[in-house]
């Protein structure tokens, strides 16, 4: 009786010994992890400086392609 | 939907530095860090000396993002890459990675103590709040959130490097090459990179860069 309740003690004990299975499944998916960065539109734009509707992704591009076109001289100086 | 991206036109950068400059003062950047560098080859060679202002590509399928072991790259829905100065854990991987040597490494103490990780952010700072004192202090100004372009591209004098959405700028540098004319298609490095021969086989082509000399200084 003693040596049964030994055995059923010492395979219970081994047990634990076993290893949790480790692997993912699932694959890295780069650029994932990081979710809490805002959208530049999603800001109030300055008292002075250039201007858009906040939250109103188009407003914001249409301003800064006219700034990024301010950068082409033949159109800022001859037109 | 805009993609943010820088361009240098190798025949107008002057090589003052401007550009550096700009970004160590508006993002306060720490010493022995650069996020841009002016990148000068055949230097001192008359007529073949050129320079390229290099920082982050913000690469469409960037390396660094790839290689990142704690996955602390993320990229916004202009394009620009940028990274969580939280989860960096300084390994340098992403160094290693890219083609650019975009990110660099605070150095203040010794035995090569490495910090993390620092690099171009677009001026478009970082996940912190945004244009908190938490995002200048990590990751610099926020001019995106401001509705401007980054200080490096507006602060250029010659108007050598561009920035900002890839298709605009492309716009612009192509119909400055047009009006350039006859330098625009024998224009340096255009031949070698698209494998158009230059004019007159045989000797080199007026803007193209002899082969001895090929010192590169950074």
């Amino acid at each position: 009786m003693i040596r049964r309740l030994l055995l059923a003690v010492s395979v219970v004990c081994l047990g634990g010994c076993m290893e949790v299975e480790q692997v993912s499944n699932a694959q890295k998916q780069a650029g994932q992890t990081v979710r809490r960065d805002t959208n530049p539109w999603n800001n109030e734009p300055l008292a002075a400086g250039p201007k858009w509707n906040k939250g109103d992704r188009t407003s914001w591009e249409e301003q800064i392609k006219k700034r990024q076109l301010a950068q082409h001289e033949h159109r800022r100086i001859y037109q | 939907m805009a993609r943010m991206k820088f361009l240098c036109d190798a025949e107008r950068c002057i090589e003052c530095n401007g550009c550096v400059t700009a970004c160590k003062n508006e993002n306060e950047v720490p010493w022995g860090v650069n996020r841009r560098r002016v990148v000068t080859i055949n230097d001192g060679v008359i007529g073949a000396e050129k320079s390229i202002s290099v920082a982050c590509m913000h690469c469409s399928d960037a390396p660094c993002m790839a290689v990142c072991p704690v996955d602390c790259f993320y990229k916004t829905a202009d394009g620009v890459v940028l990274h969580d100065k939280d989860l960096c854990i300084g390994c340098g991987y992403c160094f290693y990675a890219c083609p650019f040597g975009a990110p660099q490494f605070p150095q203040a103490g010794a035995f090569g103590l490495r910090g993390k990780m620092d690099k171009c952010t677009f001026c478009a700072g970082g996940p912190e709040e945004d244009k908190s004192e938490a995002e200048f202090k990590k990751y610099g100004r926020n001019r995106l959130a401001e509705g401007k372009l980054p200080a490096c591209a507006e602060m250029c004098s010659t108007k050598a490097l561009l920035g900002g959405d890839g298709d605009v700028i492309a716009d612009i540098y192509r119909e400055r090459v047009a009006r350039r004319g006859s330098k625009g298609a024998e224009a340096w490095g255009w031949g070698s990179a698209y494998g158009q021969p230059p004019k007159g086989a045989g000797g080199a082509a007026p803007g193209v860069a002899p082969s001895s000399p090929a010192g590169g200084k950074s």
